[in-house]
C-alpha cells in the first residue's frame, strides 16, 4: 500500500519532471477485497490493489489532468506531458485560481467565525482507520459467508451478498506547499434471502467491522423473505408509505447533485429560484457534515480545501448551497448573488477541471426531535398506521423531472401490506413516479437517524420516514 | 507482457491451481468536455496491471495487482490459490467449464484514424464549435459537449495453452442542449443521450457524426419544447426512433438473458430475471417480426461489444436470442454453459479492465431490422394515430426485467399519416413481453444503426462496460403513455 512518505517522493519528482507554473497531485490507493456469494455457496471472490495518482499542471490559468498507475520515473515523465500538452493548447480559464496554500485550506467553519473565530476547530474527527478490518483474510470471509448460508439453510432460502473488506489512502499535494493524507477502512456486508415467490434484504457498513453483525442482518432479510410469501396484488395509486432507512437514502440521494453553486449558475438545479422558501415541511433538517460520527470518507476535498460542516435545509427551507473555491466567486459576481444565502468555499469540489463544481456527500438528516417531534421506530410507524405500505428498499431510481424532481424507481426485495396497525401480507412490488419536493413535505414521523447505505446514492445518515400520499403509478407481476 | 502473464500462470499452478489464466492488460483514455463555451475538463489516462484468475478444490479465486514485478506478480497468483482455497470452504458443487480450444491469436479493432494520433486541439476546436452553434439559439441556458478515446491492449493466456493478444478502440462523442424558464428544464442531446454515440472505431466515427451540422436543430428543439404540449395520459401506438430502441432492447432483452442472473448469481445487486430455463425454445417473446440476436462478430459492426475473443479466451459468435418472436437463447459462459445444456460457451465473458473478475455481459444485442424496404417517414405516413418518441431521458426496469418506464426528450403527435404538433415529457411503460409482442412494423437497413451504451453496470465490486445495440425504428401498438405524471 501506498504510503504517504511514498507519495511525497512521487510528487517530489512530479514537480521536477514539470515546467507548469502550478502542480497538483491527487493519489488515490487501495487494496480491496470481496466474496460474493449466491445459491448459498461463495461464487466469485476477488481481491486487487492498486494506486493512482493524477497530475494537475497549469500553465497561467489552462489547466488539465493525468491519470498513471506506474511510479517508475518514465512513466511518471509520461503523465506529466500528457497533462501539460493538453493543458498548452487551451484558452486562459478567467474563472481558474491559484491552487490553495495549506493556510486557505484550513478555513474555519461558519460555527467557529460566529463564536469569534481565529482558533481552528478542534471538533473530534473520528478514526476511520480500523486495523481489525485491514487485517480480515479470504478465509475470515469465508467463515462469515458460511454463518450467513447457514441462516438459510435453517429458513429453507436461497442466499446472495457480499462480504467485503478495503483499506484506501487519499491524498493531496500541490506545489503551493498543500500537503492532507487520509487512510480509512471499509467493511461492508449485503444480503439478499430469496423463497420461491418473495425475498428480503439487509445491507451495511462501517469502517469498523465490528458493527457489523452478520448473522443478525442475516436473520431480518430471511424474516422479510418469510413473512413476504405469497404476495398479494393491490391496485396502485396514493397510499401512506413506511420507507426504511435505505429506501430513505436511496430516493432522496438524487436532489443532492443540485445542491452546488455550480448547478445554480448552470440553472440546471430545481433550486433555482427557490433558495429561502419553504420548499419542503417543517420538519426537514439536512446538513452536510463529514466529521459526524457516523459518517465516513476525507476531510478534505478535490483541491484540498478542508470540508465544512454545512447547514442546507432548516426547517424545510433551503438555505444555502455549497461551494469550490472558484464558483464561490463567481457566485459572488453573479445575479444570483443576492438570493443564494451566504456565498463561501466550503470544502465540497470536486478535482479541477470539471463541469459539475461541487456536491454535498455526507449528507446527515436531523433528528425529529431538532423540531421537538419524538422520534418513532418503525414499529410505531406501522402501529399508527390504518393503511398503507411498508417498504424495505426502492431499486432503479431515475430522474423523470428536474425541476419538480420526479424520480420513478421500483419497490424490492420486501414490500408489505400495513392495515389497522399491523403488517399483514407481503404485496407486489410497485413502480412509483414522486417528486421528492413533494415527499418531503408529507413526512409524518421520522426515525432516529442512522447510517445507511442502499445501491442507487451515496451512503448517509438517514431515519425512516413515514410519508402520506406516496405516488405509486403501476403494479409489476412479482 | 506475455512473459510476465506466463509467470502467473507457473505461479498460480505451483500453487495448486487446476486452471488458471491471467490477463495483463493496458488502457488508454482521452477525455474532453466543453461548457458553455469553454473547457469542462480534459484528461488523459493509463492504466496497466494484471489479473489472475484461477480455480483451485473446485472453486474461484482471483487477484489483480497493478504491480508488473516477479514478485508481485507471483504473490497476486499465489493470492488468488488463496481466496479459491477460501471459497471452497462454503461451496456446493464444482466449477466445471465448457471445453473450449485454446486460441493462440493477435486482433485489432479494424479502425480508419487512430484517435490518439488526433490533436487535442483539432478535438476541442470542434466541440468549441457546435458549443457556440447550440448557445447562438436564443433560451438555451446550457450547453454541454464530449469527446472519449479509449485504446485497451490485452495479452490472454490460459493454463490450457491460450495466447491471445486484442487491442480494441473505442470513440465517442455527443453534445446536449438544456433550456430553463419558468418552473421548467427541458434538453436535447445529439446523437444521444448520455455521452452520444459510442463504437468500436477511430476517429472516422467523430467525422461521420455531424455532430455541427445538427447542434442548431438541436438547441431550437430544445427550446421549442417549452411551447409544447404535454404528453397525454393513455393508451397510444407509439413509434420509438432507433437509440432509444436500443435501450429498450438493453433493458428488457439484453439483461434478462444473462445467464447468471437467470442462475441468481447478481440477485443481491443486478437482481434476476424472469426467464426462467423452462421458457428457453417455449415463451413467445414477441411478435413474428422480432429477431434479436447477440452477436460479437466484427460482421456485425463495429459496436462497443466486438471483439475477436471474450476475456476467457472464446471466439466471438453470434447467438439468435429471439428467433420469429419465440425465444431461443442466452448469453452463458463457459461455467455456465452446461445449465443450458450447451456444449460451448457463448462466449460473452468479459471485464471492465485488468483489476477485474470477467462476468457475463451483453455483446452487440440487436434487433435486426425489417425485410421489406420501410423508412422512418414512411413509417409514420402508415400511422393513423400515434405519438413518436425521440432519445432516452429516463429509463427504470424492475430487477426481474418485467415493468419499465422510459422517459424520451421529445415527441411529435402524429395524425393521418402525419406528424401535427411537439409533445413534450413523453414516457411510456409497460410489461416487457406484452410490450414486444405489440410490436407490428419494424423499419428496414438503412434505418438501421449499430448504437452504443457506454453506461452498463453490473456486479459486485460494480463494473461499467459498453455494449452495442442495432436497431432501427419500429412501431408499437396499445402502449400506456404519460405514466411518469400521473397524479404529480
Ligand atoms: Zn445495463
Amino acid at each position: 500500500m501506498l504510503t504517504q512518505e511514498q507519495a511525497a517522493d512521487i510528487f517530489d519528482r512530479i514537480r521536477r519532471f514539470s515546467s507548469a507554473d502550478e502542480v497538483e497531485a491527487i493519489f488515490n490507493g487501495s487494496r480491496f477485497a470481496l466474496t460474493r456469494f449466491a445459491n448459498n455457496a461463495i461464487h466469485q471472490n476477488v481481491e486487487e490493489e492498486n494506486s493512482v495518482v493524477s497530475i494537475r499542471t497549469n500553465f497561467g490559468g489552462r489547466t488539465a489532468r493525468s491519470t498513471a498507475n506506474q511510479f517508475d520515473d518514465e512513466s511518471l515523465r509520461r503523465a506529466v506531458a500528457a497533462s501539460e500538452s493538453l493543458a498548452r493548447v487551451q484558452e486562459p480559464d478567467p474563472d481558474l485560481l491559484p491552487m490553495p496554500t495549506a493556510s486557505e485550506a484550513d478555513v474555519c467553519e461558519p460555527s467557529e467565525k460566529a463564536a469569534g473565530g481565529g482558533a481552528r476547530s478542534t471538533r473530534a474527527f473520528t478514526a476511520r482507520f480500523f486495523e481489525e478490518t485491514a487485517t480480515i483474510t479470504p478465509s475470515d470471509r469465508a467463515e462469515v459467508v458460511g454463518h450467513i448460508v447457514s441462516v438459510a439453510d435453517r429458513h429453507h432460502l436461497t442466499t446472495a451478498g457480499i462480504y467485503s473488506t478495503s483499506e484506501s489512502r487519499e491524498g493531496i499535494f500541490n506545489s503551493g506547499g498543500l500537503a492532507r493524507w487520509h487512510q480509512q477502512t471499509l467493511a461492508e456486508i449485503s444480503i439478499t434471502m430469496l423463497a420461491a415467490d418473495s425475498s428480503g434484504w439487509q445491507k451495511l457498513n462501517s469502517p469498523d467491522v465490528r458493527n457489523l453483525d452478520a448473522r443478525r442482518l442475516a436473520e431480518t432479510a430471511a424474516q422479510k423473505a418469510v413473512e413476504s410469501a405469497h404476495p398479494r396484488e393491490i391496485a396502485p395509486g396514493k397510499y401512506t408509505v413506511i420507507l426504511e432507512p435505505a429506501a430513505v437514502l436511496d430516493i432522496v440521494g438524487f436532489m443532492f447533485w443540485d445542491y452546488s453553486g455550480v448547478a445554480i449558475l448552470d440553472q440546471r438545479s430545481f433550486l433555482n429560484d427557490r433558495i429561502g422558501t419553504q420548499l419542503f415541511g417543517k420538519n426537514i433538517n439536512i446538513s452536510d457534515d463529514v466529521a459526524h460520527p457516523l459518517q465516513a470518507g476525507s476531510p478534505f476535498d478535490g483541491e484540498g480545501m478542508r470540508r465544512q460542516r454545512v447547514p442546507l435545509v432548516e426547517n424545510g427551507i433551503v438555505r444555502r448551497v455549497v461551494y469550490a473555491r472558484a464558483t464561490a466567486k463567481k457566485m459572488r459576481n453573479s445575479e444570483y448573488a443576492n438570493r443564494v444565502g451566504p456565498i463561501e468555499p466550503t470544502g465540497h469540489g470536486f478535482p479541477l477541471p470539471n463541469e459539475v463544481g461541487e456536491m454535498p456527500m455526507n449528507i446527515v438528516f436531523a433528528s425529529p426531535e431538532a423540531v421537538s417531534e419524538k422520534p418513532q421506530t418503525v414499529e410505531e410507524m406501522i402501529a399508527s398506521t390504518e393503511r398503507g405500505v411498508l417498504v424495505t428498499r426502492l431499486w432503479y431510481i431515475r430522474e423523470v423531472d428536474p425541476y419538480e424532481k420526479i424520480v420513478t424507481g421500483m419497490t424490492r426485495d420486501g414490500t408489505f401490506l400495513v392495515e389497522n396497525g399491523k403488517v399483514q401480507c407481503g404485496l407486489r412490488n410497485f413502480r412509483f413516479n414522486e417528486s421528492l419536493i413533494s415527499m418531503l413535505s408529507k413526512v409524518e414521523a421520522m426515525s432516529v437517524p442512522v447510517r445507511a447505505c442502499g445501491e442507487e446514492s451515496f451512503d448517509m445518515v438517514v431515519p425512516a420516514m413515514k410519508v402520506g400520499e406516496f405516488n405509486f403509478t403501476e403494479a409489476t407481476k412479482f | 507482457m506475455k512473459a510476465t502473464a506466463k509467470r502467473a500462470l507457473d505461479a498460480a499452478s505451483g500453487h495448486g491451481a487446476t486452471y488458471a489464466d491471467a490477463r495483463a492488460v493496458a488502457m488508454r483514455n482521452r477525455s474532453l468536455t466543453t461548457k458553455n463555451g469553454r473547457l469542462g475538463h480534459a484528461s488523459e489516462s493509463e492504466s496497466l496491471g494484471i489479473g489472475v484468475r484461477v480455480i483451485a478444490d473446485g472453486a474461484w479465486g482471483f487477484a489483480a495487482s497493478a504491480d508488473l514485478s516477479r514478485a508481485s506478480v507471483e504473490a497476486a497468483a499465489a493470492r488468488a490459490v488463496e481466496i479459491a482455497k477460501a471459497s471452497a470452504r462454503v461451496k456446493r458443487e464444482n466449477v466445471r467449464l465448457a471445453p473450449e480450444p485454446a486460441a493462440v491469436a493477435e486482433w485489432t479493432t479494424p479502425y480508419k484514424i487512430d484517435p490518439f494520433s488526433t490533436s487535442v486541439e483539432e478535438n476541442l476546436d470542434l466541440l468549441l464549435k457546435v458549443d457556440a452553434e447550440m448557445r447562438a439559439v436564443g433560451g438555451v441556458t446550457l450547453s454541454e459537449t464530449g469527446m472519449n478515446f479509449q485504446r485497451e491492449e490485452s495479452w490472454f493466456l490460459s493454463s490450457e495453452g491460450a495466447d491471445i493478444h486484442q487491442t480494441k478502440y473505442s470513440t465517442g462523442a455527443g453534445y446536449t442542449a438544456y433550456a430553463f424558464a419558468g418552473a421548467e428544464i427541458q434538453k436535447r442531446s445529439y446523437p444521444n443521450s448520455f455521452g452520444g454515440q459510442w463504437q468500436n472505431r477511430g476517429y472516422e466515427l467523430i467525422e461521420e457524426m455531424k455532430l455541427l451540422e445538427n447542434a442548431r436543430r438541436v438547441a431550437e428543439e430544445t427550446v421549442a419544447l417549452h411551447h409544447a404540449e404535454q404528453c397525454p395520459e393513455g393508451t397510444a401506438t407509439i413509434i420509438l426512433d432507433g437509440s432509444q430502441l436500443g435501450l429498450q432492447i438493453h433493458e428488457s432483452i439484453g439483461h434478462p438473458i444473462e445467464l447468471d442472473r437467470v442462475l441468481g448469481m447478481e440477485a443481491n445487486f443486478a437482481g434476476t430475471s424472469f426467464l426462467t430455463l423452462e421458457k428457453l425454445g417455449r415463451l413467445r417473446y414477441g411478435s413474428e417480426l422480432v429477431n434479436v440476436v447477440a452477436d460479437a462478430r466484427q460482421e456485425h459492426g463495429p459496436g462497443l461489444g466486438t471483439f475477436a475473443y471474450d476475456d476467457e479466451g472464446v471466439a466471438a459468435q453470434s447467438t439468435p436470442i429471439i428467433t420469429n418472436g419465440r425465444f431461443t437463447g442466452y448469453l452463458s459462459s463457459r461455467e455456465t454453459a452446461h445449465t443450458i445444456g450447451a456444449t460451448r460457451s457463448g462466449g460473452t465473458l468479459r471485464a471492465e479492465g485488468w483489476n477485474r473478475l470477467p462476468m457475463i455481459r451483453m455483446t452487440n444485442v440487436s434487433i435486426l431490422p425489417g425485410e421489406k424496404p420501410l423508412s422512418l417517414e414512411q413509417l409514420i405516413a402508415a400511422t393513423d394515430d400515434g405519438i413518436y418518441m425521440e432519445t432516452n431521458k429516463s429509463w427504470s426496469i424492475d430487477d426481474k426485467r418485467y415493468n419499465f418506464q422510459f422517459g424520451c426528450e421529445i415527441a411529435w403527435e402524429i395524425k393521418h399519416g402525419k406528424r401535427v404538433r411537439m409533445l413534450k415529457n413523453p414516457s411510456y411503460s409497460g410489461i416487457t413481453t406484452e410490450f414486444w409482442n405489440s410490436m407490428d412494423a419494424i423499419c428496414s437497413r438503412e434505418e438501421w444503426t449499430l448504437w452504443g451504451t457506454p453506461n452498463c453496470g453490473k456486479g459486485q465490486p460494480q463494473q461499467v462496460v459498453g455494449t452495442g445495440h442495432g436497431a432501427s425504428p419500429a412501431r408499437f401498438r396499445n402502449v400506456r403513455v404519460g405514466s411518469a405524471y400521473k397524479g404529480s
